[in-house]
């Protein structure tokens, strides 16, 4: 089944990237996570999420962190850490928190049970019309966000060259 | 087709290892590389949810998503570059005083 293999791709890829100590082959791990989402993006018949998932976060923004990593050239992390005292206390109630949210995935989860039910694919635009009702419904329904979205990304590009400034 | 309750789990798996990232590792950069993991799990979550309802408005959200974590790659990255110029170091542990 093509849903596992992918998923399975999904979780070591990410779990590879968690594990590595040079940042380098930790975007390069996440870019082959990102080449498996798209596949699952694929059999979810959202073939312009996948072709976005490539094209903008594999393409785009592992590329802006590639260029980072490159840039600050500390490709290790330390091993003589600073460490930060953590309270006994604190831990009790991390570990609390954990065993909390575990529980509330598992009875979620088991109260899902396995439905189904998906609605058939005739309901949904496939294809290339798929892309244009995606289309249509963006720049209808959501026309307003898609224009507060403009908003944001000039207020982060401005963020961004004041931060990376030399000098504030 | 697997069961949708097969993805919400495929998505779950994602979402803890990036919060699991964010705990465990001392690096600032991969920090946000787990921050990307946990933002594409929510979106796996809502495209399977929107073909699962059989409508379109999952996968518009999974672009508004995308959008956000471009801003957010942008400003973080910035923050980066600007902590290393302070500090020489990627650690997070090292900026722990408000101003010097």
């Amino acid at each position: 089944m093509l849903f596992y293999l992918f998923g399975a791709a999904a979780v070591a890829a990410s779990l590879m990237v968690i594990g590595q100590r040079n940042p380098m082959y930790s975007v390069l791990f996440l870019i082959a996570s990102f080449a498996a989402l798209a596949g699952l993006y694929v059999l979810l018949d959202a073939p312009f999420v996948a072709v976005i998932q490539i094209i903008i976060y594999a393409g785009a923004i592992m590329v802006l962190f590639l260029f980072v990593v490159m840039l600050l050239n500390a490709p290790q992390e330390d091993i003589s850490r600073v460490r930060v005292m953590v309270a006994p206390s604190t831990r009790r109630i991390g570990a609390l928190l954990v065993v909390v949210l575990l529980a509330e995935l598992a009875w979620a989860l088991a109260t899902a049970g396995e439905r189904e039910v998906w609605v058939s694919a005739e309901g949904l635009p496939e294809g290339e019309s798929s892309v244009r009702a995606l289309g249509l419904t963006l720049f209808r329904d959501y026309a307003f966000a898609f224009e507060v979205t403009s908003v944001l990304i000039l207020v982060a590009m401005l963020g961004a060259v004041v931060l990376a400034k030399r000098e504030l | 087709m697997p069961p949708l309750t097969h993805y919400l789990a495929l998505s779950a798996m994602l979402f803890a290892i990036g919060t699991m990232g964010v705990f465990l590792r001392r690096n600032v950069i991969t920090i946000l590389l787990s921050i990307e993991i946990m933002l594409n799990a929510v979106n796996l979550s809502f495209v399977a949810f929107g073909r699962y309802l059989g409508t379109i408005d999952g996968q518009i959200i999974v672009f508004f998503v995308i959008t956000v974590a471009a801003a957010e790659a942008a400003v973080g990255l910035a923050l980066v570059i600007a902590l290393f110029r302070h500090r020489e170091t990627l650690n997070p542990d090292a900026f722990t005083s408000l101003r010097w």
